[in-house]
């Protein structure tokens, strides 16, 4: 059980990182288009 | 690969349109010779073959857009604002996943672009390029030629604020939903071990981890994502009116800093998993009305296109008559410019050459053209009706009358219509109330039991949802307006759906509206000494000028080239008077064209074909006859409304025997004719002094007064430019008398939105109120705890909310 006093905090500042990299990424223009790359899919541009 | 096959009848393989049965346009496409309807899809059909995509044929899902056979807008005064190879572009016509993998490929084909990318969500276009070895309007001719229409976006625009409100608010979502999730992971142990205490199954000390593990992660929820409510009801009382941020922000403060307390104090519930929680959904609410606000903003900007971007400036007048075309707004005052007839005045000038009418009714109501000459000044955005003309310039484009038009239009998107402030002034007595009863509750149980004081408080204030008023009557408004776009209906002022369900008579206009406007010439009668082909290239000269769908059939009649009239005038309502080649006609109605030849008509038309007289001094020389078809879905709509209620009625300026003859096949019961613009006013004020509420579907440079004049106003499609500013709500996608366009059904489609809309704002109004009821006296009497209160807000919200958004599929 004493892990615990480890693991939580650890878990916390996963979070925190996690919530950086969210925001990296929603600047630069991620989130933006959310229909475009399912379309893209089914492109065919092999040739 | 989709077989988007037909049956027998020829239908354009481009854009699904049917074609004429011995269509003269085809498309090589592959191997197969493929049926066109128009020079336009021909066009753009034979340049995506050319440069080598037709798989976009093999792979697309919806057919394309007919593209647009006017002449292309100067495209190459583009060129002068985007010199540094950068640039956004909104693309019109975008219809499915092909048009994707088309449009980029094609572009990125084009010498010099180094990147192009196509955001389909908000359908424009990102491109970098060369400047030195390409330039914007290669690309936007590029673009023209496969069937896409393109041009600069402007993120001054009020779709831009959204779309940024958009973003904070997904940002917001994204960290709560993050909170949420993980507190859940420390409350549910809490929970779990129950409320015993025993040191074997939780002691303390974890549970006071717990806690401020808890906590700190409520904190980037509280403080970042719960911003915007709590700036809310900071601004709400600073007005001095509780809205709905009020409840809200005061729940989420008193349980956070209740829950803070317990913590510090190591005793008492933290109640952190339902502040997250509740945030969350609320968020969630919020985001899902105003994406469907965004949306239905998009297409506003389109119309606001309508302003003309670009003059005819005159080099050097009046040396020479050489035009350049230039951007409207970079005229200066001093600048000559060309003015051509059906075209708006780009700025404000005064006219140097030329006699015309000039139709002003946009900007003073008037509904006669006023004719205007040398020395006169024209207000910017009013329509040239007759002929061409230079005007000297006085005012720049961004002051000029038109301008201010656009401006309003976009002030009035962005007004509430009558029910939803009606649903704003309600929530803010509810909240008043709400306040007073948690006040009176904590009061209450501080005096019978001070330990259940707090929670009942806060379970009160959180469980309370005024949803229905504040965000589900939005929701609902926003999501209506999406699906009438969908369907190509576009309403211009807020008041449309509310007041088309309260509307008791329907009065349609015949021309243009019931029929397609497109009329065509049956039969020609000659009365005088001057043969047939001669009438008709006479009157072609004297029709050459106007945008009439009378002139229209006149001019596609004549199969030799016109000559040219001189002095020609044009009457609203009546006729044009010219001289052509030395001789002086009149073409028109008959009490028109009597007052030149004398005597009366010798042979009146027959029933149901409206005819058009031309005279000359020595006599009647001819009646053209010509008919107009009904639309395929009059008779559907008309039935449709008179199904629900409403008394339909047609007022047509036409003569009496064709208005009656069409109003038999409809099976509309009164039915005027030969209404001059004034006689349909006094009739709908007649009705109106009545007490009726009037609806006017109504087409043409005749009905702008009347549209304006009406309770609510539709006016369908490519009608003149005039109606479509005056009427209320604009039918897109119809109108240019197409075979197959779809017209008016998207009239009886509005109005069964409007039922249904005011259909889902009552029920959501209903389920409030048995929510409420039941809600915050079990809350009161200390029955719910916190977290029960949260998810039964939430579910609420999201509820009332996804209910409105129904309206969307329908």
């Amino acid at each position: 059980m004493e892990a615990l006093y480890l693991l939580i905090p650890l878990s916390l500042i996963l979070v925190a990182f996690a919530i950086w990299i969210f925001f990296g990424a929603a600047e630069s223009g991620q989130f933006d288009d959310l229909d475009g790359p399912a379309l893209r899919v089914l492109q065919d541009d092999d040739r | 690969m989709r077989d988007i096959a037909r049956d027998a009848r020829e239908t354009c393989w481009h854009c699904g349109q049917p074609a004429p049965p011995d269509t003269p346009w085809h498309a090589a496409i592959g191997d197969a010779r493929r049926p066109m309807c128009c020079p336009g899809c021909a066009a753009a059909a034979q340049a995506i073959a050319d440069a080598g995509l037709d798989d976009y044929y093999g792979s697309r899902t919806a057919f394309a857009a007919c593209p647009d056979q006017e002449d292309a807008p100067a495209l190459a005064l583009y060129d002068e604002g985007m010199l540094d190879g950068d640039g956004v572009f909104s693309v019109e016509g975008i219809r499915c996943a092909a048009c994707v993998w088309l449009i980029e490929r094609r572009i990125a084909a084009l010498p010099g672009v180094i990147a192009v990318r196509l955001n389909v969500a908000t359908e424009r276009l990102h491109l970098r390029w060369a400047p030195e070895a390409c330039r914007p309007s290669a690309i936007l001719r590029a673009l023209r030629a496969i069937g896409y229409n393109a041009y600069p976006y402007d993120p001054s625009r009020h779709g831009a604020r959204l779309e940024r409100e958009r973003k904070r608010l997904f940002l917001r979502l994204f960290v709560a939903g993050l909170a949420m999730m993980q507190v859940m992971m420390y409350a549910v142990p809490v929970y779990l071990a129950g409320d015993a205490h025993d040191p074997d199954v939780m002691d303390g000390d974890m549970r006071a981890l717990m806690g401020w593990a808890a906590l700190l992660l409520t904190l980037p929820a509280v403080t970042y994502s719960a911003w915007p409510f709590f700036r809310g009801a900071w601004l709400d009382l600073r007005r001095g009116l509780p809205g709905m941020d009020v409840p809200v922000a005061l729940g989420i403060g008193a349980a956070f800093g209740g829950s803070v307390a317990s913590l510090l104090r190591g005793q008492g519930a933290v109640y952190f998993d339902s502040i997250t929680m509740f945030i969350f959904l609320l968020l969630g609410s919020r985001y899902l009305e105003l994406n469907a606000r965004r949306k239905a903003a998009g297409a506003l900007e389109r119309l606001r296109h309508a302003a003309p971007a670009s003059a005819r400036r005159l080099r050097s007048w009046p040396a020479s008559g050489e035009a350049d075309t230039v951007a409207a707004s970079a005229l200066a005052p001093g600048d000559h410019v060309l003015v051509a007839p059906g075209q708006a005045v780009p700025a404000d000038g005064v006219i140097v050459e030329g006699d015309t009418e000039v139709d002003l009714a946009l900007l003073t109501g008037e509904s006669r053209t006023r004719r205007m000459g040398p020395g006169d000044a024209v207000p910017g955005g009013a329509v040239n009706v007759a002929q061409a003309a230079v005007l000297r310039v006085t005012s720049s484009a961004r002051d000029s009358t038109l301008a201010l038009l656009v401006r309003l239009v976009e002030r009035a998107g962005q007004d509430k219509p009558r029910i939803a402030l009606w649903a704003d002034r309600a929530a803010t007595w509810f909240v008043a109330a709400l306040l007073v009863l948690t006040l009176a509750v904590f009061g209450a149980w501080q005096w019978i039991a001070p330990a259940r004081a707090w929670p009942a408080a806060i379970a009160v204030l959180i469980v309370s949802c005024p949803c229905a008023l504040s965000l589900a009557t939005p929701t609902a408004l926003a999501a209506a307006a999406d699906r009438l776009l969908r369907h190509g209906v576009l309403a211009v002022k807020p008041h449309v759906l509310e007041t088309l369900e309260r509307a008791t008579h329907v009065v349609f206009d015949k021309t243009g509206t019931l029929t397609h406007g497109r009329l065509v010439l049956r039969a020609t009668l000659t009365l005088g000494a001057l043969d047939r082909p001669a009438c008709q290239r006479v009157a072609a000269a004297l029709e050459a000028g106007s945008a009439h769908p009378l002139a229209r059939a006149l001019r596609e009649a004549a199969h030799a080239p016109a000559p040219q009239a001189s002095d020609a005038r044009y009457l609203v309502g009546q006729g044009v008077e010219g001289v052509v080649e030395g001789r002086r006609y009149r073409l028109g109605g008959a009490a028109f064209v009597a007052g030149l030849a004398g005597g009366a008509p010798p042979a009146p038309p027959p029933e149901g074909l409206t005819a058009v007289w031309l005279g000359s001094a020595a006599g009647w020389l001819a009646r053209f006859d010509l008919a107009d078809a009904l639309r395929p879905d009059a008779l559907a709509v008309v039935r449709a409304f008179q199904r629900s209620g409403k008394t339909v009625m047609l007022l047509s300026g036409d003569a009496e025997a064709s208005v009656r003859a069409v109003a038999e096949r409809l099976g509309i019961v009164d039915a005027r004719g030969g209404q001059l613009p004034a006689d349909k006013l006094d009739a709908v004020r007649a009705l109106q002094r009545q007490g009726a509420v009037v609806a006017m579907v109504g087409d043409g440079i005749n009905d702008a007064a009347v549209l304006s004049g009406a309770d609510v106003s539709f006016a369908p499609g490519q009608g003149a430019q005039l109606a479509q500013l005056h009427a209320d709500c604009v039918l897109l996608g119809s109108g240019d008398g197409k075979e197959g366009d779809e017209g008016l059904w998207p009239l009886a489609e509005t109005a069964r939105v409007a039922a249904a809309t005011g259909r889902v704002i009552r029920q959501n109004l209903a389920w409030a109120m048995v929510y409420n009821l039941s809600a915050i006296p079990l809350a009161a009497c200390g029955l719910l705890n916190p977290w029960l209160a949260g998810l039964g807000m939430a579910g609420s919200s999201a509820l009332v909310v996804l209910n409105a958004l129904r309206l969307r599929r329908g």
